[in-house]
């Protein structure tokens, strides 16, 4: 079985899909990736599958399974450079991938995750008050 | 599929594994290339090829898949025959039903892959196993 490589690069950790994925794979890279997070500590996780043709119920059902995981170990997932007609067919499919945050590259993924970061800091910077509202408004 | 449809030889592959599943979509994929499917519709065939294979493997217990060039005159298509000797499906209605599953998937499978078709046949019998026929025309 191939396995997908996971790349730290600063506080990201960037895996770019190259290969027709077997189930397993996707699951294995799952699991690649929590573990990584935890070790590095990194909040950002891009996933570029701008190299696969097709994303399946399987492969769009693992991309949102490591968003929820990621974020259960504080870092936000951006999936990048998905093609125009996997998207048309995914949306056909039934697959909106509801609580997936995309990105058309991975530089723009990259500032996405960068500015998410940012506001958190600022959060952290204002007075207690201000963060509680913030909190509030944004429930 | 009508009596006037002119199949070619179909090639066959057993699917068996996770790599079964992944050489059906090659092979669709080469296939929906050859008769000039448009990057649209071969995305969505290919889809669709993969999660009926996924389905025979997993449902099925697995099985056999053929795949073929189908001219009616008018037009070429791919025609793909997905055959098992599992289980069947007990209630088909159910069972196209989106978001119905009993392997712990999204349920997008059967129910998503007929939308991704142009035409979808399906013969199936408790204990007979499952035959899906999927043909997908040129525009």
């Amino acid at each position: 079985m191939e396995r997908v490589p996971v790349l730290k690069i600063g506080d990201i950790l960037l895996v770019s899909i190259q290969i027709d994925m077997e189930d397993q794979t996707a699951l294995q890279l799952q699991e690649d990736l929590a573990d990584r997070i935890v070790e590095t500590g990194c909040h950002g996780v891009i996933i570029d599958i701008s190299a696969l043709d097709i994303v399946d119920s399987f492969v769009g059902r693992t991309l949102a399974t490591i968003a929820s995981i990621s974020r259960v170990l504080d870092a936000e997932t951006v999936v990048v450079g998905m093609r125009p007609a996997v998207a048309i067919t995914l949306v056909e499919l039934g697959l909106s991938l509801p609580g997936i945050r995309t990105a058309l590259n991975v530089e723009l993924g990259m500032a996405l995750l960068a500015r998410e970061r940012d506001f958190e800091f600022k959060d952290i910077d204002d007075d207690e008050d201000d963060a509680d509202e913030a909190v509030v408004a944004a429930s | 599929m009508t009596a006037g449809d002119d199949i070619a030889a179909m090639e066959t592959l057993a699917i068996r594994s996770d790599q079964d599943v992944v050489r059906v979509r090659q092979l669709v994929r080469t296939l929906a290339v050859s008769v000039k499917l448009s990057l649209v519709d071969q995305t969505k065939l290919v889809t669709a090829a993969s999660e009926l294979a996924r389905n025979t493997l997993v449902y099925g217990g697995g099985g056999t898949v053929a795949a073929g060039r189908v001219d009616n005159g008018r037009r070429s298509g791919i025609r793909i025959v997905f055959s098992d000797q599992g289980p069947g499906i007990p209630d088909l209605d159910l069972a196209l039903t989106d978001g119905y599953t009993t392997g712990g998937g999204l349920g997008l499978g059967l129910s998503g892959a007929r939308r991704l078709v142009d035409e979808f046949d399906i013969d199936t019998a408790v204990g007979q196993g499952t035959t899906i026929s999927v043909i997908k025309w040129c525009r």
